[in-house]
């Protein structure tokens, strides 16, 4: 019998044995992100917060999402869920920026040596498709409980699309503007900031778009980790068999998926778009 | 004269195993037998010619004879295998990354077959990017990609994005992005294929007026022969690789290299192209005014069974034509001089003048056409009716 497992389990142990204080230092920086979030959050009145949010529907995508974001976060307060979403907000955000922060370097990276982009495809896509239940095992080990093994297992399995729809944005650029570009002398650092980023962006921003989706797409794994927010409310549903809580909490998640959505989806479209500066 | 640029051996081999395919093309195997060997595909085999500052030079070729690989080794966007090319006095195949950008910056600019315009700039953002590449200060750099887009007629379209204009009006931002770098070389890769017949002919109209102001070296490619003939001062003809003939286009109309070369020229409106310098005699015997008179005259008749000859002064300003049965006419009135009996009406051509342009004096007049200089008026060939004619009709025996 192989006993792959008994490997990966050694890895793991030698790693929090030889890296915690690493670990313990980086669960720091990420728990004050997270509180430093949620707080910027909580600054205002919820009023306040529904009716900006809104706003800011309204003028990226127009007065549908507008008026549902209204309607839809009004929902969440009425039902009572409201601290419960920010901190679940608070954790997608966070989240997800790293997550970008990281995806989108390696895929400029892939995009641009091959041997990189050949050694990451199936790094991403063991990634992605491990059950997500997986990630809460290290996470648990290198973390302990509570939002910062939330967040580095929503890290790992939002990540994905960001590198590969980066690396597809950047191989997508047409041939010959590449050429004409490097034709008139321009440095490979200019060829990316000037040519290659802008006109990967829409690719790259529907990278974003999914990589917010999948983080919240793990908002219920991360609470069984004690990661709280919404997800912990759905839990609640299951374990206790209370049907009414479980849909109340998955409605408030879809409600913010979709608020989400179309909001990030509108960056990409916009650009597409977009005239002139 | 140096020229501007020099191509030295140029060979260009894709694939893995270049090392073995170049010791084969050394030793002197077939395209098609390297590839069946190595995988190896031979782009550009050893290709050699000089250009000369100002000259507009067309490569031209079937597609896949290595015409837009052998344009890419002179600015490096492809490597060449082996060989060498300068610029002026550089040595551009051994520059390092540093100095290959500021050659591309400075002196050799590129026009695309796609046009390689950046979709999310303006068309004055377009113009200015070589400048922008530099890191020229904004004012200034639109200072002078304003002046290129008056060149090129896009004067009233700065702030548009290439999405919103013709195909034609894209390929002259195409044209102004690579003046703006006031390079001294200019490289357009079938710059007008993607455009339709009736702009195609404009552009290269526009073309050769800004080459008539700007004199770059340019270096043009083409697939059509005709096009080549039009803008070339001289052409490269191409083919599997290998650059078969260099010459003048009435040169490669006229002294075709290999079979080839002449079943490629076969099909091309000759009368355009042929002109006077190529069809005359150039030592016509010639009544020579003052010194020949009705008698000298009438024995070059004879000697030579002609009964037209072209009357020039002793330093061969030419005058007209003296026909058989006028001098007769003179001689036997007593006449010591010819001078009666010159025609002096006649119409002349020029060494550049066309066949084409020559055709009305076949249905005018039964005389040869005479050939002098344009400023001068010297006599410097002679170019018979029957010449004339048989070139109008097609013939390829001359
Ligand atoms: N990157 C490449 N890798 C392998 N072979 C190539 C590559 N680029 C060109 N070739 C081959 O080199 C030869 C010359 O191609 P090239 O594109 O220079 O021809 P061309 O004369 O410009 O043709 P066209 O008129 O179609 O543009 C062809 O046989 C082509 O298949
Ligand atoms: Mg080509």
């Amino acid at each position: 019998m192989i006993k792959i497992g008994k490997y990966i389990e050694h890895f793991i142990n030698w790693l929090t044995l030889h890296f915690g204080p690493f670990f313990k230092s980086v669960k720091h920086i990420v728990e004050a992100m997270v509180n430093a979030v949620q707080w910027v959050l909580g600054i205002m009145p919820w009023y306040v917060l529904i009716l900006l949010l809104a706003i800011f529907a309204w003028r990226r995508a127009g007065w549908s999402a507008g008026v549902f974001t209204l309607l839809g976060l009004g929902l969440i307060y009425g039902m009572g869920y409201w601290p419960q979403t920010m901190e679940t907000l608070a954790l997608i955000l966070v989240s997800a920026c790293i997550a970008l922060l990281i995806g989108i370097p390696f895929g400029i990276w892939a995009a641009r040596n091959n041997m990189v982009g050949k050694i990451l495809r199936p790094i991403l896509d063991f990634m992605q498709t491990m059950p997500a239940f997986v990630y809460l095992i290290p996470a648990v080990l290198f973390f302990g409980l509570g939002k910062v093994p939330g967040v580095f297992a929503t890290i790992i399995f939002a990540m994905p699309p960001a590198v590969r729809l980066t690396t597809l944005g950047i191989q997508q650029v047409p041939k010959d503007i590449v050429e004409a570009t490097r034709s008139f002398g321009a440095t490979s650092t200019q060829l990316l900031l000037k040519v290659e980023l802008p006109l990967a962006m829409p690719t790259i921003l529907a990278g974003v778009n999914q990589t917010i989706m999948m983080a919240l797409s793990m908002v219920v794994i991360a609470a069984m980790i004690a990661a709280g927010g919404l997800g912990e409310i759905v839990l609640k549903g299951i374990t206790q068999l209370k049907i009414g809580v479980g849909f109340e909490g998955g409605i408030a998640v879809v409600i913010l998926a979709i608020i989400l959505d179309r909001i990030t989806q509108s960056f990409g479209k916009k650009r597409m778009k977009k005239t002139s500066n | 004269m140096i020229p501007k640029l020099k191509i030295e051996n140029i060979t260009l081999i894709f694939g893995r195993d270049r090392e073995k395919a170049l010791n084969m093309l050394h030793e002197g195997a077939s395209k098609a037998e390297i590839l069946a060997e190595t995988g190896c595909t031979v782009g550009v085999k050893e290709a050699s010619f000089d250009i000369q500052p100002g000259e507009f030079f067309v490569i031209m070729g079937l597609s896949g004879s290595g015409k837009s690989s052998l344009l890419r080794c002179l600015n490096r966007l492809i490597e060449p295998t082996s060989g060498n090319i300068f610029l002026n006095d550089t040595n551009i195949t051994t520059l390092n990354d540093k100095e290959l950008q500021q050659i591309r910056r400075k002196e050799i600019s590129m026009v695309f077959q796609q046009f390689g315009l950046l979709p999310h700039r303006t068309v004055m953002e377009n113009v200015a990017f070589g400048l922008e590449l530099q890191g020229v200060p904004v004012a200034e750099r639109n200072e002078k990609a304003a002046k290129v887009i008056e060149l090129v007629g896009l004067k009233g379209y700065e702030q548009q994005l290439p999405s919103g204009l013709s195909g034609g009006m894209q390929q002259r931002v195409g044209l102004a992005r690579a003046l703006a770098n006031d390079p001294e070389v200019l490289l357009m890769d079938e710059a007008f294929s993607a455009l339709d017949p009736l702009i195609r002919t404009q552009m290269q109209d526009e073309l050769m007026d800004l080459q008539e102001k700007m004199h770059k070296t340019i270096v043009f490619i083409t697939h059509d022969l005709d096009e080549a003939i039009r803008l070339g001062d001289r052409i490269a003809i191409m083919k599997d690789g290998e650059v078969i003939q260099v010459g003048t286009p009435e040169e490669i109309l006229t002294t075709p290299a290999t079979e080839y070369v002449s079943s490629f020229v076969e099909k091309v409106d000759r009368k355009a192209v042929i002109t006077a310098s190529s069809l005359m005699d150039t030592k016509p015997v010639t009544a020579i005014f003052r010194k020949d008179g009705p008698e000298g005259s009438l024995r070059k008749m004879r000697s030579t069974g002609l009964n037209i000859l072209p009357a020039v002064t002793i330093d061969k300003h030419f005058l007209g034509f003296v026909y058989l049965h006028e001098v007769l006419e003179v001689k036997r009135r007593g006449d010591k001089t010819i001078e009666a009996v010159i025609h002096r009406e006649v119409p002349v051509a020029y060494p550049d003048t066309t066949v084409e342009q020559m055709l009305p004096f076949i249905a005018e007049t039964d005389k040869p056409v005479a050939v002098v200089h344009p400023e001068t008026n010297k006599l410097l060939g002679l170019i018979s009716q029957t010449a004339l004619i048989i070139e109008t009709t097609g013939s390829q025996t001359l």
